[in-house]
């Protein structure tokens, strides 16, 4: 075919410099449309050109079910890669087998939210060279962000998927609800491979994972465990204690100054925190009183509440359980959001801005307030950063709940273990033994003492938790940091260090 | 006044309920040492509740304890813990007749003297059986050291050959009975268990049936029925404004040093004032009147 | 020299409660602590048996303890159970305990 237009006309047409047009450059019509498609995980690995010393990312949408992170890691194995980082949203108690790619060389550095089980023991003692890098859920977008964590190869795991690389969590044997987390990854990694169990028809729209996002799939026998991913409805407490503090915290709310028309909650999943939601839910059909919208880690207590009108919109980054995972995918206003939609600190728009109410739970406060829920009583790493640090941070009333003691471990110590969640940003504490109201907050101590709630000093409550344990010893630590807990901006709050043994 | 809405149980073997029952603030909790303690498990759970009960966390609570019967090998071990350890009420199991309580009353008297113990112990009596049903009233006024009569719906019931039912009349004679024994003899009347700790509805049907029967109290086997029971006993706002009427009436008739108390043209006599002491407390502990305490 | 005159046992293994056994022994105070809370609270239990034991005038003695993370009280009530039972006395001098 004659050209119409020659080179060195061309070369003056625009600012690029096209190229003229010629049909031998144009491919083959239509013939590969599965090109994406590969039959193992090792040849999807190949695609992507990953080389020692690269970042790759999982998400853990999957939770305790998930079968993702371990069946690639396996291949990555025994492909020989060394030196590479992990960078998963957050790692469960499944993830045990880590500990032998780390003692292997092929896993060197980890960014993560949590970390548990054998593998948080062994990294309390020391496994790692480089200390672990904790960051929250929104603290980890912001990672990826301003460049820190920067994604060579990102797994993402989905129930199902097209052959293009549409995928939802919402559907399939394996569903998990939001992808929330995921969305991060899919946008920014240089190569994504997507990993599934259930290939549906061409075109799976609309999709949270996008067609345009996705450089390969692979089909695998299962990427999750139902049940363990979360069945059913998560289920509400009859524990005494837990209903006597989430009775206590319901109250406080009602009484807080922000149980209007209109408000916002969101709650962790302890068992107490749950149950509030439920007096919380009581209390709204009392005084006829609607939240304009849930936000979170969305379980089957918040569906329930939202499909009675009670709440009149879901925001979901993670759906707890197969009852919240099913709402997501049957009610129009239960919405998924991503992780940066959700509680970025550099995002223009993180829904936590908007929150009212946050009630949380903790493994440790002190007479600081500050919150620790990632190492226990012995000082191993075994809980997660999670959503804790962003949603104190900017609720406008952030509420820990939390027995008094566990057993014979003081809930309330004089300083905890480690600061996930600094005191400045906590506002209340409610225990079954008492409540107490940061200082700073004297309107919110007025209010509540005006409605008849006994508040004492945090220092009471510690001296009552160590009236009944006794004084503990403290934990005997090294010098050396085994991680690193980032706050929701990047900055170093505090360190975990290695256990002495 | 002391209320004496809820009385927890709490099986003395049972160390998780024993560290944790003065959290939910019954008005009494009330330690057993009898039919839901093994026999094997007795001394165990004797030694566990003397501890307890000397416990600083029990301190500002009531604490009552269930004792074997004397005429048991352990019965008598069982006083000695109990009135040594500081607890304010003995109940006494199977109470038939007024003999039972006599001659628990004089070995409390030998064992109060031997270690010393300057608080009189109290008494609590639990009608068991339909002889103790008949003998309600002349048990209610034996002794000095009594401030209450308890049913034991389950053993009654076994005793009168028939079965517990939600609905309870198989209850109506005894209930009846010890109501009257007690409101006679001017002390506490207890009603019975409710088992079933899922049905948060009969729970709540039965103890407002009890309630309006004019019952002190009732023994509960679940910290979850304490809110609700004390729901139930929480005074209407009506009735604590007629209460505050009441007694700014007898504190004005006292500083005027006038003998008769009078509210809106009604003389308002002892039983008056008493009931309105009654639902001020009630409603102090129920976290109702605010500014007003 | 005080000692036991038979084996026994108290408590159980649940959580918050402790297992006590109680061997008899010719060479003083010999305790095996297994806990829950060893690493916080370990050396206060160990201290708070041979508190009891003093004050029961037990000298000779073996303990094995398995401990889920017991309060004091329950530590001393369960301990004393089962020193009596090894005793074997039926009476009780309070004020040892």
């Amino acid at each position: 075919m004659n050209s119409r237009v020659n080179e060195k006309e061309a070369n003056t047409l625009t600012s690029v410099n096209a190229p003229v047009f010629t049909c031998k450059d144009l491919a083959p019509k239509g013939n590969d449309r599965e090109s994406k498609l590969c039959d193992t995980i090792e040849e999807a690995i190949k695609r992507s050109k990953l080389k020692n010393g690269m970042t790759i990312s999982f998400h853990h949408a999957f939770r305790g079910g998930d079968k993702v992170l371990n069946k690639v890691m396996h291949v990555i194995a025994k492909m020989g890669f060394q030196d590479l980082t992990i960078a998963s949203s957050s790692l469960a108690t499944v993830h045990d087998e880590l500990v032998e790619h780390i003692k292997n060389g092929v896993v060197t550095q980890i960014y993560t939210s949590g970390l548990r089980s054998k593998l948080g023991e062994a990294i309390s003692h020391g496994l790692m060279k480089k200390p672990v890098q904790i960051h929250s859920h929104g603290g980890r977008v912001h990672l990826i962000k301003s460049g820190e964590i920067k994604i060579d190869v990102a797994f993402i795991g989905v129930p199902s998927i097209d052959k293009f690389g549409n995928a939802s969590g919402s559907k399939g044997r394996s569903k998990c609800g939001s992808l929330g987390y995921a969305f991060i990854d899919a946008e920014t990694a240089k190569y994504v491979i997507a990993i599934s169990e259930e290939m549906v028809t061409y075109p799976n729209l609309p999709s949270s994972i996008s067609q345009d996002q996705v450089d390969a799939i692979v089909l695998v026998d299962e990427v999750g465990d139902p049940s363990k991913i979360g069945e059913g409805a998560t289920r509400l407490t009859t524990n005494p204690k837990e209903l006597l503090i989430a009775r206590r915290t319901a109250n406080l709310i009602e009484h807080s100054g922000l149980f209007n028309e209109g408000f916002s909650i969101q709650t962790g999943t302890g068992g107490a925190a749950l149950a509030t939601t439920v007096f919380l839910g009581d209390k709204m059909k009392e005084k006829g009183i609607k939240a304009d919208f849930g936000l979170g880690g969305i379980t089957g207590t918040m569906v329930y509440l939202h499909e009675e009108g009670l709440i009149r919109k879901l925001l979901d980054v993670q759906s707890f359980d197969s009852f919240a995972a099913e709402s997501l995918d049957r009610n129009p206003k239960h919405i998924e959001i991503s992780a940066n939609e959700y509680a970025n600190f550099s995002s223009k728009g993180a829904a936590i801005k908007q929150l009212d109410v946050v009630v949380l739970s903790a493994l440790e406060v002190d007479v600081d307030f500050n919150v620790n829920v990632i190492t226990g009583s012995k000082g191993l790493l075994r809980g997660a950063s999670g959503g804790h640090s962003d949603t104190a941070a900017e609720a406008k009333l952030a509420i820990i709940v939390c027995p008094l003691t566990r057993g014979r471990i003081p809930t309330i110590t004089k300083r905890v273990n480690t600061i996930i969640t600094p005191g400045c940003t906590v506002d209340a504490v409610v225990t079954d033994q008492g409540i107490a109201v940061h200082p700073r907050n004297v309107e919110l101590k007025r209010k509540l003492k005006k409605a008849g709630l006994h508040l004492v000093k945090i220092e009471e409550l510690y001296e009552r938790a160590i009236a009944l344990c006794g004084e503990p010893k403290p934990i005997e630590y090294l010098d050396r940091s085994v991680a690193v807990i980032r706050y929701r901006d990047g900055s170093v709050i505090d360190v975990v260090r290695q256990l002495k043994k | 006044m002391k209320l004496r809405r809820s009385m927890l149980f709490v099986p003395g073997s049972n160390t998780a309920m024993v560290c944790n029952a003065f959290i939910y603030k019954p008005d009494t909790v009330m330690f057993d040492l009898e039919d839901s303690v093994a026999l094997s498990e007795k001394d165990s759970a004797r030694l566990m509740v003397y501890h307890a009960l000397g416990h600083w966390a029990y301190a500002n609570i009531e604490t009552a304890v269930r004792v074997n019967p004397l005429e048991s090998p352990y019965g008598i071990l069982d006083l000695e813990a109990v009135i040594r350890g500081g607890a304010d009420i003995i109940r006494l199991p199977k109470t038939d007749t007024v003999e039972d309580v006599l001659v628990m009353e004089k070995e409390i008297e030998r064992i109060e003297k031997a270690c010393g113990r300057k608080e009189k112990i109290k008494l609590l009596a639990a009608i068991e059986s339909a002889q103790g049903v008949v003998n309600a009233v002349s048990i209610a006024s034996c002794s000095d050291r009594l401030m209450g009569i308890a049913l034991g719906a389950e053993d009654y019931v076994r005793d009168l050959r028939t079965e517990r039912t939600k609905e309870g009349s198989e209850l109506t004679a005894a209930r009846s009975q010890i109501l009257l024994a007690a409101r006679a003899a001017k002390i506490n009347a207890f009603d019975s268990i409710f088992s079933d700790v899922k049905d948060k509805e009969g729970f709540i049907k039965e103890a407002e049936y009890i309630k309006g029967l004019g019952f002190d109290g009732k023994s509960l086997i679940n910290p979850n029925q304490i809110t609700l029971l004390h729901k139930v006993y929480a005074p209407s706002e009506d009735e604590i404004e007629w209460a505050l009427e009441v007694i700014e009436a007898a504190k004005e008739a006292k500083t005027k040093g006038l003998g008769v108390v009078s509210l809106d043209g009604r003389m308002v006599d002892a039983p008056i004032i008493a009931r309105a002491e009654w639902t001020l407390a009630r409603a102090e502990a129920s976290g109702l009147l605010g500014e007003r305490a | 020299m005080n000692g036991v005159r038979q084996n026994a046992h108290a408590g159980t293994l649940e959580s918050s409660d402790v297992f006590v056994q109680v061997f008899p022994h010719n060479h003083g105070v010999e305790i095996e602590l297994n806990s829950d809370v060893e690493e916080i609270y370990g050396d206060a239990i160990h201290e708070l048996t041979h508190k009891t034991l003093k004050r029961m005038k037990i000298d000779n003695v073996r303990l094995v303890i398995q401990d889920k993370g017991a309060l004091d009280f329950v530590i001393k009530a369960r301990l004393q159970t089962a020193l009596l039972r090894a005793i074997g006395n039926e009476s009780i001098d309070w004020s040892t305990l």
